[in-house]
C-alpha cells in the first residue's frame, strides 16, 4: 500500500481524522495542540496521526491536500484545513454546524 | 531593524497580493529547537504569521484564501518554512 492509499483509507473511513505533530495525549506542536483542544472542547471525536512517526507520512500528507503545513483536518474525506482555519471556524460559530449538518455527534450543543 | 527574510517574504507576498494591509511577523526564535521543528539551512524563517487586507481575498473560501498565500511563498516554503500562521481578510470584512 502506498502512502498516498494509506491516506485516503484513514481520511474516508473516519469521521474526523488529524493529521498532527504528536498525539491528541501529546502534542508536540502548539498548531496540533490547539486543534486537539478544540475538538475536545467541542466534543467531537476524531483520530489523531502523527506524522512524526513517518517522513514520508510528513511528505505524503502535504502531497495529498496540496497543502504545505501540518496540523490538517479531514471531515468526512474532505479537506477542511489547518488550524487558523479551523480556530476562526470555531470563533465564528461554524464548527459545530458543520459537524452537524454532515451527521456528526458532538457532545455538547450549546457550546459555540 | 531590518531583516532580509522577511524583507523577501514582504516583496513576494506584496507583488502577488497588492495588499491594503500587510503585517509579518517572523516568530522563528518562538520555536527554535522545538520537536519536530527543523531548522533551514540557510537559516531563513522557519515560523512566520501573516495578516493581510486584499482584494485578492473577496469572495474566496478560506482554505482558497491560504492557498493563495501558500502559492506565493512556495518558494520560501521549499526551503524549510514550515509554520504559517495566515490572517487573510477581504477589505470590509
Amino acid at each position: 500500500m502506498s502512502i498516498r492509499e494509506f491516506i485516503d483509507r484513514e481520511v474516508k473511513g473516519n469521521d474526523v481524522v488529524v493529521f498532527m505533530k504528536g498525539t491528541p495525549q501529546f502534542p508536540m506542536c502548539g498548531f496540533s495542540g490547539q486543534v486537539v483542544q478544540i475538538l475536545d472542547h467541542v466534543g467531537v471525536p476524531f483520530k489523531g496521526i502523527n506524522v512524526l512517526e513517518s517522513d514520508e507520512l510528513r511528505q505524503g500528507i502535504k502531497d495529498y491536500a496540496s497543502w504545505p503545513t501540518i496540523p490538517q483536518i479531514y471531515v468526512k474525506g474532505e479537506f477542511l484545513g489547518g488550524c487558523d482555519i479551523v480556530r476562526e471556524m470555531f470563533q465564528a460559530g461554524e464548527l459545530i454546524p458543520l459537524f452537524e449538518e454532515k451527521g456528526i455527534a458532538v457532545r455538547d450543543r450549546a457550546i459555540g | 531593524m531590518s531583516d532580509p527574510d522577511l524583507d523577501r517574504i514582504r516583496t513576494a507576498l506584496a507583488g502577488g497580493l497588492n495588499p491594503l494591509v500587510l503585517e509579518l511577523e517572523n516568530e522563528s526564535a518562538l520555536h527554535a529547537g522545538h520537536a519536530g521543528a527543523s531548522s533551514r539551512p540557510d537559516g531563513g524563517i522557519t515560523h512566520l504569521r501573516v495578516r493581510a487586507v486584499s482584494a485578492a481575498f473577496a469572495g474566496k473560501s478560506r482554505v482558497e484564501r491560504h492557498r493563495i498565500v501558500n502559492a506565493f511563498l512556495a518558494g520560501e516554503i521549499a526551503q524549510g518554512l514550515h509554520a504559517l500562521a495566515i490572517e487573510a481578510k477581504a477589505p470590509g470584512e
